[in-house]
């Protein structure tokens, strides 16, 4: 499945995504600590909610940002997942 | 789409509430003599350091010490700590988390437990805590997993449990931990006191990587995710502490001092300031102690031109000054050190000539200026009550407290 064809990301359990109003950027707080996220990784992790896919978080960003690849998101999904950061929605989807 | 760059703040905070414990570990860091202290911080105190902390840049509070669960109003930290915006671990021996103390620091809003055993083996277990808790801490990660909180269980290896990697993994499985993370014990205040009855051999430190490696490949990219955090002394390459010197941690000790590691306090010629002496962001900022080893600049040969000093910046301040005396040496676990010989023959000396370890003590309570000695240092034949703050007796004064932050009725453990 590799990331897209329908597997539907979010954040795993423990994983809380926040604004930081100190450095004015996007964070991803979990159990091991945090990532500090540039604009657009914010704006995928906000659409990890368990509805999109790749196409679909890719497609939703397009509609926001010019020249948006799908296989970025899909690289930065991929890299999210291996950290456990996020998961497929459906736990029988292995996702990776 | 890659993580934001590094801005000098911040990140964590290590809040270690008490050194308060009832565990017996021969493999604790916390010092072995926190020293004349001025008591642990109070509640306000903590809330305020806790909101200097969020203005400064940090994002995440590891509750620890000591056992944190010693502090009644530990909920109440939490909960502060929660309504500003921070990410709260707590990190527990586990023994005293009962459900109805869980569901308040749940309820004020704890992000995740981090929960210690000892051994996979219960006796074994019981026998390096100093204390029957095992069983207890198994219904305590079960009741962590049940109230939905990411679990981590927590496993520090050294000579006495390290061949017991794969039933740790085994216990994390069945726990259904989400991470489990094993580290070799790290060589400061108690570890470093009883280095010797705790290094492991080099041979059980490659098996153990072995036992890590089968694991992962067996687990994929399943639960738990394996933390590996290797044996130090054994290595030739240092580790990236705390990566770097005032770099992206901090740490609070239970009387306010403000270190750039947990260990930092026994560096001397520091001067650490405490939190009820200035402001958080003025010590990380300006005080020359956070100041002393941030960077490259501080750095000598062979540090100064390595091409690994901006991956592991020299190494460990604490352990250059524990081996060689001067906290700007290179780590002498560097193979480029002068000092590896150090290292290597301590090493091969714990192998050759173990020892027994010598069992934590807590400190004193600190409450109404308790200083008496503990239990182990007490006069033959003398009566003194079991202090309800402290196990094991300090003083019969502790007794009358009236319990402030806490008292030990639920977390002090029959033995």
């Amino acid at each position: 499945m590799a990331g897209g064809g329908g597997v539907r990301w979010r954040l795993c359990r423990g994983v809380r995504l926040g604004h930081d109003p100190v450095r004015d950027t996007g964070v991803l707080l979990h159990p091991e600590g945090v990532l500090l996220l540039n604009e657009t990784g914010a704006a995928v992790l906000a659409l990890c909610d368990g509805t999109a896919d790749v196409d679909g978080i890719t497609a939703a960003l397009s509609r926001r940002y010019a020249a948006v690849a799908a296989e970025d998101v899909e690289q930065f999904v991929r890299r999210l997942a291996r950290r456990h950061l996020i998961e497929p929605d459906d736990p029988t989807e292995t996702g990776r | 789409m890659s993580a934001a760059p590094q801005d000098g703040r911040p990140l964590g905070l290590l809040a270690e509430l008490t050194y308060r414990c009832p565990l017996r570990c021969a493999y604790c860091s916390n010092p072995v003599d926190p020293g004349a202290s001025a008591g642990e911080l109070a509640f306000a105190e903590w809330c305020r350091v806790l909101d200097e902390a969020r203005a400064l840049g940090v994002l995440q509070v590891h509750l620890s010490g000591g056992e944190p669960l010693v502090r009644r109003d530990l909920p109440g930290i939490v909960a502060h700590a929660h309504r500003i915006g921070l990410y709260t671990s707590l990190i527990t021996g586990g023994q005293a988390l009962s459900a109805a103390r869980l569901a308040a620091l749940t309820a004020a809003g704890l992000d995740h437990v981090q929960l210690s055993v000892q051994d996979a083996r219960a006796a074994e277990a019981d026998a390096i805590a100093g204390r029957p808790v095992h069983a207890r801490k198994l219904a305590a990660a079960a009741l962590v997993v049940r109230a939905g909180l990411p679990l981590t269980v927590n496993a520090v290896l050294h000579r006495a449990n390290i061949g017991s990697v794969p039933a740790l993994v085994a216990l994390a499985e069945h726990l259904r931990a989400d991470r489990l993370e094993l580290a070799n014990a790290q060589y400061y205040g108690w570890a470093l006191l009883n280095r010797r009855a705790l290094l492991p051999t080099r041979e059980q430190a490659d098996a153990a990587e072995a036992a890590v490696r089968a694991a992962r490949r067996r687990l994929g990219d399943g639960r738990p995710e394996i933390v590996y955090v290797p044996a130090d002394l054994h290595d030739d390459v240092p580790k990236p502490c705390m990566q770097g010197w005032g770099a992206r941690q901090l740490t609070v000790a239970p009387d306010g001092k403000v270190l750039p590691c947990p260990a930092a306090a026994q560096i001397s010629g520091l001067a650490f300031l405490t939190v009820r002496q200035a402001p958080l962001e003025e010590i990380w900022f300006r005080s020359p102690a956070f100041n002393r080893f941030r960077g490259t600049d501080w750095m000598r040969e062979p540090c100064r031109s390595c091409p690994r000093r901006e991956l592991d910046h020299g190494g460990c301040r604490c352990q250059a000054f524990q081996l060689t005396g001067d906290a700007a040496a290179t780590d002498p676990v560097c193979r480029l050190s002068p000092h590896h010989a150090l290292v290597t023959g301590i090493v091969r000396d714990a192998g050759e000539r173990p020892a027994e370890p010598v069992p934590r003590r807590s400190p004193p309570c600190g409450l109404n200026s308790c200083r008496a000695p503990h239990s182990s240092s007490r006069p033959a034949g003398s009566r003194r009550p079991t202090c309800p703050c402290c196990r094991p007796p300090c003083s019969a004064r502790c007794r009358s407290a009236a319990p402030v932050s806490g008292s030990a009725t639920s977390s002090s453990v029959p033995g």
